[in-house]
């Protein structure tokens, strides 16, 4: 199924545009410094249909990252929204804490394997618990580009480097690590592969909880060779696709009907439909410990396993934990921010 | 009594009948059992009346309150952890609003590291954010600091200082971490520093540390200590913040659409402050990217020699601006007074009554600054041109703020700097001080 877009604009001459009148290019980022072929700018790619076709306004988005080749990207995709580029395997913080400020915000994070699994795995697995409204992108190749090429904690064993060591150190697979720390809407995908991430972004966006998407993007400069297990070659030979992801935003009104058992249709926060057409029978997406068994099994088999593992789109968010109100907390008047005098008063007298 | 007893046990009415019972046969045997010997009685008085009792931890974060703080992010650590426990009590009793929602977040962090990524985040994004630590989470700070002044984000962060290096002594006292917070993180940075000496600047410097966090777009760092934060002190009752919540330079869409768009690290106003956006404003030219590597005056990434040179240089005129806008110091004078004393923080009270003994017993004369910020003001330096001698006494081994001094001093001034500190765990003593410095006087 396809996920045609409505467009207002479509009868009148001119470009294109979306549900808020915006054109495609006004998505747009400046322009790439990463290597010719590098998957991460086919992602940033991505991301900009995705955001254009979901009609996100992008003055509300937020781009934190970390540091490396993938969080530099955030400057190739949406310039009219703000970015913080922080530090090495911190973007959860720094993210939760925009988040906090400002619960208006759509935040797309996007952080490597090694700002993810190597030095920020402390706050991965912590910003993966509290289940936060955020889409959290791993651009994941296995291997440090900017300092030219070592492994990180997402290269499988085995795995050569260009140099010829091997990997000897088992992979963390952020997937699993995700859904069993509480991530609610977790899957992987490729580079390479536009119509699932296609889908799988919209998703993301229509998700009111933490969103964890990895995306094997290989690396063409320090990890597209023979005996890396992250190379264009390896992974479109070893692919193993769990479902047909196909998504319709709510503001479409498209029916779509399927044999009863073939597929499974999530509903979103916000309306929206998730469909999941299964291309392996017996997999459920909402059962965590079926989704961490089959990872593991895909380990075993050495498969890129590509799909939704994982969706629960009815869990309570952080922000609805915490309980805060409606309004950003970032510009609250001082009449709700500063109490008056009479609460003073009322304080020190308790203190006599 | 019993009233002290019935809150301290408030959740446990057990334990409060129980500790009642033991003081009542305390009282009960006393009465029947001791006689009175020796001279002294004690007589009813009102020198309290009006008094109220409390910590600086509390007092910190009654003022955080009142200061509008909306994100508070933490780690516990002695003895911080009481600072954003009260809070926690205070917002929840003090900020809900009429929908019975919060008009704050409170969010216990899985390290200092994340404590402060959060702050800076959420101070990006526009709120008045905080976090309370002590010398180890200022240690794990280190990183994000650098990062909240070169990006330029406010935040406010109160160390509550302990005993260290290492774990150290944290059920202990000390001014340990004044330099490493002065300088906090690689590469020429400068954090501004608060330093309050009792309850009610604990208070009072809260609403002043948010203000100049967001005036000057930058970590504000309050440096308090164990025996303020944790202990109680007598205080008259807090007065009512008279300062405005001060926002600092923010674009709104009004400014942009008037402007037509910014340059994010832009002097224009010729005091080293920048005007920034928050994110979600509506305004095709709000955006900027906030990043940690070098940068030019529209954000944009650069390693030219002259955008890093001028950024710096920048940086370090908006830390001089400053100068002029921290809390002053609090001069008392002595009488035709040739020796100068300069204290900070809980230092406070061990000097005013060494002041005493020294004019008593020996008929020296002081006058005393008391420092209650970073960087220093026109008239410290005025003041050591105004003595032949001037002691610094701190609670550490190094002379930590003298060290501080004498970077800023003209050379010719720094000789007149004596040091008398002090590491020993404890509040200082007003003797300790008077011995040292009669002994360095030659009495």
């Amino acid at each position: 199924m396809s996920t045609t877009t409505v467009e207002p604009g479509a009868a009148a001459p001119g470009p294109k545009t979306n549900r808020i009148g915006l054109t495609v290019i006004d998505y747009k980022g400046g322009k790439t410094t990463l290597c010719a072929g590098c998957g991460h700018n086919a992602i940033s790619e991505r991301i900009i249909e995705a955001m254009y076709e979901m009609g996100v306004e992008p003055e509300f988005v937020i781009k934190p990252s970390g540091i490396g080749c993938s969080s530099k990207t955030p400057a190739y995709f949406l310039s009219r929204s703000h970015s913080f580029n922080a530090v090495h395997g911190r973007m959860p913080s720094v993210a939760t804490g925009a988040i906090l400020a400002n619960r208006k915000l759509v935040c797309i994070g996007v952080s490597g394997d090694g700002d993810t699994a190597s030095i920020g795995v402390g706050q991965f697995v912590h910003l993966m618990r509290r289940n936060l409204p955020i889409i959290y992108i791993i651009e994941d190749n296995g291997v440090y580009g900017l300092t030219k090429g070592q492994f990180s904690a997402t290269a499988d064993l085995g795995s050569k480097l260009k140099s010829g060591v091997l990997n000897d150190l088992p992979p963390i697979d952020t997937c699993a690590l995700a859904i069993s720390l509480g991530a609610t809407l977790v899957g992987r995908s490729f580079s390479g592969d536009k119509k699932q991430l296609n889908a799988m972004l919209k998703a993301a966006i229509a998700h009111k909880g933490t969103v964890m998407l990895d995306v094997v993007s290989p690396c063409v400069t320090f990890n597209d060779h023979e005996g890396s297990t992250k190379s264009y070659k390896y992974v479109k030979e070893h692919e193993e696709v769990l479902q047909e992801v196909s998504f319709v935003p709510h503001f479409e009104d498209i029916n779509v009907e399927y044999e009863p058992g073939a597929a499974v249709d999530v509903t979103m926060h916000d309306g929206s439909r998730l469909h999941l057409r299964k291309l392996e029978e017996e997999y459920d997406a909402t059962d965590k410990i079926r989704a961490i068994t089959r990872l593991n099994e895909a380990h075993h088999k050495g498969e890129v396993l590509t799909g939704i593992f994982y969706v629960n789109p009815t869990a309570p968010s952080f922000i609805e934990m915490l309980n805060v109100v409606d309004q950003p907390l970032a510009t609250l008047p001082d009449s709700m921010t500063r109490p008056g005098k009479e609460v003073l008063d009322a304080a020190m007298e308790e203190l006599r | 009594m019993e009233k002290a007893i019935r809150k301290q046990f408030a959740t446990k009415a057990k334990a409060a009948n129980l500790n009642l019972a033991a003081a009542k046969a305390g009282f009960d045997y006393a009465k029947a059992n001791l006689e009175k010997r020796g001279t002294f009685y004690i007589e009813r008085m009102d020198k309290t009346a009006g008094k109220i009792i409390i910590d600086g931890n509390s007092a910190a974060a009654l003022g955080c309150m009142f200061a509008g703080c909306t994100v508070v992010t933490w780690y516990p650590i002695t003895p911080s952890s009481s600072l954003v426990e009260s809070m926690i009590d205070y917002m929840k009793e003090y900020r809900i609003g009429p929908d019975g929602k919060a008009t704050f977040a409170i969010v216990q962090a899985e390290d200092e590291l994340a404590a402060i990524g959060m702050v800076i985040g959420a101070g990006w994004a526009g709120a008045r954010s905080m976090t309370a630590t002590a010398g180890p989470g200022i240690s794990l700070m280190a990183e994000f600091a650098g990062l909240g002044y070169y990006v330029e984000v406010p935040g406010v962060i109160w160390d509550i200082q302990r005993v260290g290096p290492s774990t150290g002594l944290p059920t202990r006292t000390s001014q340990g971490d004044i330099l490493s917070v002065a300088f906090l993180s690689h590469g020429d940075t400068k954090n501004i520093m608060l330093i309050p000496s009792s309850v009610d600047e604990c208070f009072s410097m809260a609403t002043d540390a948010f203000n100049l966090a967001e005036q000057f777009q930058t970590l504000v760092f309050v440096m308090s200590d164990l025996d303020l934060g944790m202990n109680n002190w007598m205080s008259d009752p807090f007065k009512y913040p008279e300062t405005p919540i001060k926002r600092g330079k923010v674009l709104g869409k009004e400014d942009l659409d008037r402007l037509g768009g910014f340059a994010r690290y832009k002097d224009v106003d010729g005091d080293g402050i920048g005007y920034r956006t928050l994110p979600g404003t509506s305004h095709t030219a709000a955006a900027y990217f906030a990043r940690g590597s070098g940068h030019n005056e529209k954000a944009q990434y650069s390693e030219r020699a002259d955008d890093f040179e001028n950024n710096m240089e920048r940086l370090n005129r908006k830390f001089e601006t400053a100068r002029s806008f921290v809390p002053r110091p609090e001069i008392t004078k002595g009488v035709n007074a040739k020796i100068g004393i300069i204290g900070y923080g809980t230092s406070h009270w061990g000097i005013t009554e060494s002041r005493d003994q020294l004019r008593d017993e020996y008929k020296i004369e002081t006058d005393y600054l008391r420092l209650r910020a970073y960087p220093f003001t026109r008239e410290v330096h005025e003041f050591v041109e105004q003595h032949e001698h001037v002691y610094m006494v701190e609670q550490n081994r190094d002379a930590q703020m003298l060290s501080l001094l004498k970077l800023d001093l003209k050379p010719e001034l720094i000789g007149r700097l004596r040091s008398i500190a002090h590491i020993s765990g404890l509040p200082l003593d007003a003797r300790s001080i008077t011995d040292e410095l009669t002994s360095m006087e030659g009495k």
